[in-house]
């Protein structure tokens, strides 16, 4: 019955017999409605991605051109040769190649560490699992601050600082509470009649793990491993305290670095349209990943929340 | 009571069994241990560590000398930058939480509609989510640029004053640039994906029930979309405020906490008495407080939230 009435419903409001003036008409109002709505995404849009359109068309200009007034748009001749230039003044490439090597060597660390956790807590029975689960959880509320300070002292007296260890080794044990977190959310919607089945052809338990969930568990993996990439690319606090030589620099630092003596050149032309061109090129990679990963990640990211 | 079945059952099975559960035991511990020893490393071994130290005076190259409460009694009572800062630094997160839960919540709506190149827009919406911090303040540096920028180029061009802000080199509106700065990544972010799915799982039946009884757009996001997704918004709300109490890399790069300290975050003051003072027991003490300050403000929200979440699948 109340079916019907629904059903009802939509039919008048779809606007099929409804004899009134084709300005007050349903469907004429909807359009409006619905003109309205893709005004408001067309122009927030505008809104987001208009600091992203400023840079990459200010990092083609000249140095000057940047400082005109009025602000243009367009560079007079797109100076691309810019972004070669950023490798020539700072250690661009070198940078690169120590985020790269960070943010790949921990997310292996983090996401393999943390997926053998997350089986720990998905498929064994033992006690205090779900108290230490709890624990793991609130540990997402922990800031790190309070751990820095000791984390600092500790490296510094094993000799681990200026080195990439702090921001590797930690990695390896368990990643973040976060990805045990996804891990074990995942596994847990694998049903457990494989690793029974498994288990009775005599499959041990890293057998099980490792031939039966891990392939299974490809598209979070996946998320799992491009988010802890871009947390790692992006991070800055952690090597900013433990890194010192220039050329250790990640590219976090690096660019700060580069923006604190951009504005006080030793020759005559400011370089902001080449520190534009460093952060285009910082980003990129990020937004070039995301593209890749797109379905799994928002899958991911999602699956995180929902939960909560 | 199928609990007390399984465990009755259990518990007259034969010795070959429960030594399997002992090995189902061991076997779940030996795959835990890494983060149990990380947890021990990393986070309870500091923690302790800081601790301990918040009651010393400790310059790295002398060993720590015990003082007792001076550090918290000097934080509170001599320490002029420690109550502008945090208060300074819950402002910004009282402002910056709000705003894109309600921006990330209309964002997501927007999205909802079902529009043609909604996959566009939604990318449109996240891409400053995924732009590294320590980027989004150097290019949000160039547009507040006071001179030259493009936003005080509209302003002037808007109002047809001369007169426009200073932004990040005018102590008035340097968090104004900051907040805004924020906004900008966190509201097509991760919050606005959370949100869409939450969306997504509010049963159409119940907007259905709710034409019937003659609901408006207005009414059913209030009475039906916005109970549904307590649960979402709680969440989202939680780890916000503890991300944004958190700030320090996008003041670091933008401002450097100035000026005249108007940025001046806590996680700042931290930084600056631990790693350019050498002040470690000091700043310990600081980064004590802070935790548990967050601790206490987290819990409250807890116990607040039972007043408001409404969990759809909760057994009364």
């Amino acid at each position: 019955m109340a079916g019907e009435a629904i059903a009802r419903n939509r039919k008048q409001a779809g606007g099929g017999f409804i004899p009134v003036g084709a300005f007050q008409s349903a469907s004429f109002q909807r359009a409006i409605g619905r003109g309205i709505l893709y005004l408001i995404a067309i122009s927030s849009s505008a809104v987001f991605m208009f600091p992203f359109v400023w840079t990459v068309l200010s990092s083609l200009k000249r140095g000057g051109e940047l400082f005109r007034f009025p602000p243009t748009w367009l560079p007079e001749i797109p100076q691309f040769h810019n972004y070669p230039t950023v490798f020539e003044i700072v250690p661009w490439a070198t940078w690169t190649w120590n985020s790269t090597f960070v943010a790949v060597v921990s997310t292996f660390g983090a996401v393999l560490t943390a997926a053998l956790v997350g089986y720990s807590f998905a498929r064994f029975r033992y006690p205090a699992r779900d108290v230490l689960f709890i624990l793991t959880l609130s540990t997402m509320m922990l800031p790190v601050e309070v751990t820095l300070i000791p984390l600092y002292l500790m490296f510094a007296k094993i000799g681990w600082l200026d080195s990439y260890r702090p921001l590797i080794v930690p990695s390896f044990f368990g990643g973040s509470a976060f990805l045990i977190f996804l891990m074990r959310q995942f596994f847990m919607s694998i049903p457990i009649d494989l690793d029974e089945a498994a288990r009775i052809d005599g499959a041990n338990y890293l057998r099980i793990f490792w031939q039966i969930l891990m392939p299974l568990s490809i598209p979070v993996t996946a998320t799992a491993a491009v988010l802890t990439f871009m947390a790692q690319w992006n991070e800055f606090l952690q090597p900013f305290i433990f890194l010192n030589t220039k050329s250790k620099y990640t590219l976090a630092i690096g660019i700060r670095y580069f923006q604190a003596v951009s504005g006080f050149a030793d020759d005559s032309e400011p370089k902001y349209h080449l520190l534009m061109a460093a952060s285009v090129m910082m980003t990129a990679p990020i937004i070039a990943l995301f593209f890749l990963a797109q379905r799994y990640l928002v899958q991911g990211i999602v699956m995180s929340g929902i939960k909560g | 009571m199928t609990t007390e079945a399984m465990t009755s059952t259990r518990s007259s099975l034969p010795r070959w069994m429960t030594n399997l559960r002992a090995k189902e035991a061991i076997a779940g511990y030996i795959f835990l241990s890494p983060w149990l020893l990380g947890i021990i490393l990393f986070i309870v071994g500091p923690m302790m560590t800081s601790g301990f130290l918040s009651f010393t005076r400790y310059d790295i190259v002398n060993p720590p000398e015990f003082v007792g409460l001076k550090n918290f009694i000097e934080i509170f009572t001599k320490d002029r930058l420690f109550w502008p800062s945090m208060m300074l630094t819950f402002r910004y997160a009282l402002i910056v939480v709000p705003l894109s839960l309600i921006g990330a919540l209309a964002a997501a709506m927007l999205l909802n509609q079902a529009l043609l190149g909604t996959t566009w827009f939604r990318t449109f919406f996240f891409l400053p989510h995924l732009t590294p911090i320590v980027a989004a303040a150097v290019l949000w540096g160039w547009i507040f640029n006071a001179d030259v920028g493009p936003i005080n180029h509209w302003i002037r061009t808007i109002t047809g004053s001369d007169n426009a802000p200073g932004w990040f080199r005018d102590p008035d509106w340097a968090m104004t640039g900051l907040i805004i700065m924020a906004m900008w990544g966190a509201i097509g972010g991760n919050t606005m994906l959370i949100f869409l799915a939450g969306l997504q799982g509010v049963p159409q039946e119940l907007y259905d029930a709710a034409v019937v009884d003659g609901a408006g757009i207005w009414a059913k996001f209030r009475n039906v979309t916005l109970p549904m997704l307590t649960p979402t918004i709680f969440f989202n709300m939680v780890l916000g405020i503890i991300g944004a109490l958190r700030v320090f890399a996008a003041a670091y790069v933008a401002t450097q906490g100035g000026p005249a300290y108007s940025t001046w975050f806590y996680a700042l003051h931290i930084y600056t008495r631990a790693f350019q003072y050498f002040e470690m027991g000091y700043a310990s003490a600081l980064a004590w407080i802070f935790f548990f300050v967050l601790f206490v403000f987290t819990y409250v929200q807890f116990r607040q939230s039972r007043r408001w979440v409404y969990y759809a699948g909760e057994v009364d």
